[in-house]
């Protein structure tokens, strides 16, 4: 069931002037862990990213492994050397149901 | 949660990132240039001190350390959006992860940062007990760790 969503991924990345590069990140995602219920008292089936990869010229910078315990609608900041103004990041993400969704961001 | 059995808690996690030496071999594949390691599946899956969580810390155990610098709420009112900020000072960092011993699964989650990534890395977990929240930093090849204790009023297993 492989599916490509759209818009899922806010990215805020900031040089700073040492050319360290603040990245943040949010991905609407439900994250479910498989061990909630839902109202009718039915499990509501694990639904989860597993990766999610921060590239910049094309080289991997950031790379999160995710469990089931990652909060809903998650966020990840972290921070690289040698990034510019300007320069272009590439982030995306896979979850456990094979659905994906990537986007480019420009750092500020 | 009274001081000694977080104290119990602490050293069986401890103790469940020694051992298993047989897997060292995937762990050197990991590091190989630019490719990013598969996704530890096993040690995702893993309830308490099972092989594929030893195995993922190549069956080191981590040494506390001062150089790794955890920051957690002392208490969460809500177990769903926990936020853990971990920052090191230590050298050539490649790895990092985050554990909650008190979780189902213990494993929350595996960074990865190629050279040039500084040891600084910020997310958000469930929590679904009062637990210890551990940062494993792999730095130069070895582990080394810091604890804190959360307070979880609220538990968020599911978010």
């Amino acid at each position: 069931m492989a599916e490509e969503l759209k818009n899922t991924i806010r990215v805020l990345a900031k040089a700073g002037a040492n050319g360290e590069v603040d990245v943040k990140a949010l991905v609407h995602h439900p994250m479910d862990s498989g061990l909630l219920k839902d109202a009718s008292g039915k499990l509501i089936p694990a639904h989860y990213i597993k990766t999610i990869t921060f590239k910049y010229g094309g080289k991997v910078v950031f790379v999160a492994q995710w469990s089931r315990a990652v909060s809903k609608d998650p966020f990840i900041g972290f921070r690289f050397d040698g990034g510019a103004k300007g320069g272009k990041i590439d982030v995306s993400w896979q979850d456990n149901e094979g659905m994906s969704d990537a986007t480019t961001a420009e750092i500020r | 949660m009274n001081a000694r059995e977080t104290k119990l808690t602490r050293r069986r996690v401890l103790a469940l990132t020694g051992g298993a030496l047989g897997f060292l071999a995937l762990g050197g594949m990991a590091r190989a240039a630019d490719a990013v390691p598969a996704y530890p599946d096993q040690a995702f899956e893993d309830k308490k001190e099972g092989d594929a969580l030893k195995a993922l810390f190549n069956g080191q155990t981590a040494t506390p350390s001062d150089k790794v610098k955890l920051t957690a709420p002392e208490i969460a009112a809500n177990g769903a959006v926990v936020p853990i900020t971990v920052e090191s000072t230590l050298p050539d960092v490649t790895r990092m992860f985050f554990l909650v011993p008190e979780n189902p699964y213990p494993l929350v989650a595996e960074f990865i940062l190629p050279k040039g990534t500084k040891p600084y890395v910020s997310n958000r977990i469930k929590m679904g007990k009062t637990s210890d929240v551990i940062a494993i930093v792999e730095s130069q090849g070895k582990l080394f760790s810091a604890t804190k204790s959360v307070k979880v009023t609220v538990g968020g297993c599911g978010g």
